[in-house]
């Protein structure tokens, strides 16, 4: 009971964290195929390969992906080599110092990615000055810098990986090495590199993918070459677009893919090592592939390949893309249409009935309007009209019925008839107050 | 017997900061010779033979090889070849390319190599072992590609570094004797370095035996096993019952030793030390326990002990008799099993015998831990 309640609960947290860590993926991948201009799920509209097509013909994205595979190659060379040096060092070096250096080597992995994009362009605008050279030289370019600044921290990352394939290196293979008459060049080059060549891809796949996704430091570096993240978080300030899915869409299913063929590349190695009778140590845990896939990595092409035309077929006997979004279109032109029609009725209905309230308060005020007109035409304020009774009316401006008021106009006397009484009827209601 | 090319060591230190790793040795190897370095773990055997290969520079003196001194030359420039104690086969390469790479980096062909890695695995009898990996070797197929490796690269010096350690008791026997077998068809100088006596006594034509980075005694098999000069050899080489005592008398180039439990011992005074010890010095007597025999009861003598049995044990090709020793040390006698009766003597006091010849008095040194 308690058992079962654990698994349930095990199942269920797993399930919580898969579609924490996978759920935006998936439904961002479901969104490059909507036809909807917002990438989005609900308001499923047509499945459409439009945004893929919208993607490679986006000059500014293709030309951020060229960029960045460019950055990613030179920061790959470069950071595995300084990885490896440093790697190199870290074996070498006197014991009293590996912590210190150690130290040293792994601090741009702590520092942040903005001050090492800040001080790599401040550095070697600095050399470059120093130099004498223009802001056209090589020091200066957005390439240069984005590799020099990604560089810096990546190498890092690569030194990492490799000094723990380093550490299981037999340092008595090189002096055999030696011994038999290779120099340390030959010794390096047909021994030792060949052992470190699982780690050296390691840490150039990794370099490349952090090469790849990295921003703060490019944001500073990148010049004249913006980089596919900068490209995106660019595009992404003028509102975001499905063909940014599409794009994430792709680098999530070449991922996955190298995934699964690097698995199946490793369960074919050991099984090989296993029918040979070597006691290769078996990777316990990690992601185990199902037995006919994790045999041979063509079958798992083979499924992607039918996968991918399967799909394509199906969808293009049962659907018509070009054909949906035409209905879906239309649909909504007509519903637009539609709308503008109500719209228009209810206006005009509106307004109809705006008219007839009109005509039915004109009715209604031409009697009250008979009434007030000389009212309306003596003070223009029906309203002041009845407040002020009739005193006011011209025909009671007598000047004995002025008297209460004549202290106040007192002043006003020795401007002599200018404030005839005949004349008060305007200026009346101010001086009245 | 001039075949090879020999090594001569002169006064040569080697020290790591204040630590005497190897203390003034003096070794002459002749061409052709298949000697041994002798001794405990950590005793500066492996830092002598690294000091030849050239990869550790002496401290003081000289190492000659073929009487040119090899001040200054790095391994890779030694006609030495080294052979690892964990043989340092290269995981990645196939047996032929591990065993041709000497050739590979002078840049000799592919079809070259695999000529001479075919010669060469014919040789140390593995053929068509060639396309394996050494990973997929037993620890004897390696042992033997680990050789035919550095015989490949020519080398006038064999120098070989307890390479026999990691192999089980019976392939170890069998590849002393193969090893021996190699060393006389190619005809180089041997150099080995072992802690195991049988080892160095079955193969060797000269064995340095070592102690914390002195060589106690060079010599061949027989003399260090019969005429040690020192108390560590006599008592690292061989199994050997020890008799602390002060020298009586010196007659000649024997000495009568008067024992600490055991009474007057006669024994002979061994050839290096004769002439150099004297009446009252502490000295040593070692006696082999297939040396020892059983007496008549109550015979006495300068060559007879007496002492109680505490245990016997049968070890198939002789019988064991323990008996109270010198300091806590247990006598050991062995009768040869010729299929006499064996009585049990537990618990009895006996009476031991030995030839004069066979004891041999040293002075008083430290011993081989066990």
């Amino acid at each position: 009971m308690n058992n079962l309640f654990l698994r349930v609960s095990i199942w269920v947290y797993l399930g919580i964290f898969f579609a924490y860590l996978l759920g935006p993926l998936v439904i961002m991948a479901i969104t490059a195929f909507n036809s909807n201009g917002f990438p989005s799920v609900s308001p499923w509209e047509c499945f459409t390969y439009a945004w893929f097509s919208e993607l490679f013909q986006d000059e500014r994205i293709l030309n951020g992906i060229k960029n960045s595979i460019i950055v990613g190659i030179g920061t790959v060379i470069m950071s595995v080599t300084m990885g490896l040096a440093g790697a190199l060092i870290l074996t070498q070096v006197w014991p009293k110092l590996r912590a210190t250096y150690y130290t040293i080597v792994i601090a741009p992995i702590l520092v942040p990615g903005v001050v090492l994009g800040i001080s790599t362009v401040v550095f070697w605008q600095r050399v470059n000055n120093w130099l004498g050279l223009g802001p056209d030289s090589i020091l200066a370019d957005g390439l240069f810098l984005t590799i020099i600044g990604q560089s810096t921290f990546i190498a890092s990352y690569c030194m990492l990986v490799l000094v723990a394939r380093l550490q299981r290196y037999d340092l008595t293979l090189n002096e055999a090495a030696l011994d038999l008459g290779a120099t340390h060049t030959q010794a390096f080059r047909k021994i030792l590199l060949p052992f470190m060549m699982p780690a050296l891809a390691t840490s150039a796949v990794l370099a490349f993918l952090a090469s790849f996704e990295n921003y703060n430091t490019t944001t500073f570096t990148f010049g004249d070459y913006p980089t596919l993240t900068i490209e995106l978080a660019q595009k992404v300030r003028y509102g975001i677009s499905p063909a940014i899915s599409a794009l994430a869409f792709i680098i999530i299913v070449l991922t996955v893919f190298g995934a699964l063929t690097n698995e199946a590349l490793k369960r074919r190695k050991e099984l090989q090592a296993a029918a040979s009778g070597d006691t290769v140590k078996k990777v316990d845990g990690g992601f185990r592939l199902p037995a006919i896939l994790s045999r041979n990595p063509a079958m798992i092409a083979l499924i992607a390949l039918v996968a991918v035309i399967g799909l394509s077929t199906v969808n293009a006997m049962s659907h018509n893309p070009a054909q949906c979004i035409a209905d879906v279109k239309e649909e909504r032109d007509m519903q637009r249409t539609l709308e503008a029609e109500a719209n228009l009725r209810a206006l005009a209905e509106r307004r109809a009935a705006a008219a007839a309230a009109r005509a039915a308060e004109a009715a209604a005020n031409g009697e009250a309007t008979e009434e007030t007109a000389p009212a309306t035409g003596g003070s223009s304020q029906t309203g002041g009209t009845g407040a002020f009774g009739n005193v006011f009316a011209p025909t009671n401006l007598d000047g004995a019925e002025e008297e209460p008021e004549a202290p106040e106009e007192a002043p006003a006397s020795p401007f002599g008839s200018v404030f005839d009484p005949g004349n008060l009827s305007t200026a009346e209601p101010s001086g009245g107050n | 017997m001039s075949a090879g090319v020999g090594v001569n060591l002169e006064n040569l230190w080697i020290r790591f900061g204040d630590f005497v790793a190897v203390r003034d040795a003096n070794v002459n190897i002749n061409g052709g010779d298949f000697f041994s370095f002798l001794g405990p773990s950590g005793c500066g055997k492996t830092t002598i033979l690294r000091s030849v290969s050239g990869f550790l520079d002496p401290s003081e003196g000289r190492v000659l090889i073929g009487g040119n001194d090899m001040a200054g030359i790095g391994p890779n420039k030694r006609p030495t070849a080294l052979i690892f104690q964990n043989l340092a086969l290269f995981p990645l390469m196939k047996v032929w390319e591990n065993i041709t790479f000497s050739m590979e980096i002078k840049g000799a062909s592919a079809k070259e190599r695999r000529k001479r890695a075919d010669e060469l695995l014919d040789m140390i009898a593995l053929p068509g072992q060639g396309d394996k990996l050494p990973s997929e070797l037993s620890g004897g197929q390696k042992q033997r590609v680990a050789i035919a490796r550095a015989l490949c690269a020519e080398p006038d010096v064999l120098l070989l570094d307890e390479p026999l350690s990691a192999l089980d008791l019976k392939l170890r026997q069998h590849m002393r004797t193969e090893l021996r077998e190699i060393q006389k068809r190619v005809g180089i100088t041997f150099i080995y370095i072992t802690h195991d006596q049988g080892e160095a006594l079955t193969m060797s034509d000269n064995i340095a035996v070592m102690k914390a980075g002195i060589i106690d005694q060079i010599g061949d098999g027989k003399t260090v096993y019969n005429d040690p000069s020192t108390a560590f050899v006599a008592s690292f080489v061989g199994e050997n019952n020890v008799f602390r005592g002060k020298v009586k008398e010196i007659r000649g180039d024997e000495a009568l030793i008067a024992t600490n439990r055991s009474g007057d011992l006669v024994s002979r005074i061994s050839t290096a030390n004769q002439g150099k010890m004297n009446v009252g010095d502490e000295a040593m007597m070692f006696i082999r326990p297939e040396a020892l025999s059983i007496a008549e009861t109550g015979t006495s003598g300068d060559h007879f002990v007496t002492a109680k049995v505490n245990h016997e044990e049968f070890e198939g090709n002789s019988f064991n008799i323990f008996t109270e020793g010198d300091g806590g040390k247990e006598i050991k006698v062995s009768i040869p099993n010729l299929g006499q009766t064996f009585e049990d003597h537990t618990g009895q006091q006996i009476t031991l015998e030995y030839e004069t010849q066979n004891a041999v008095a040293v002075p008083a040194g430290e011993l081989a831990t066990e």
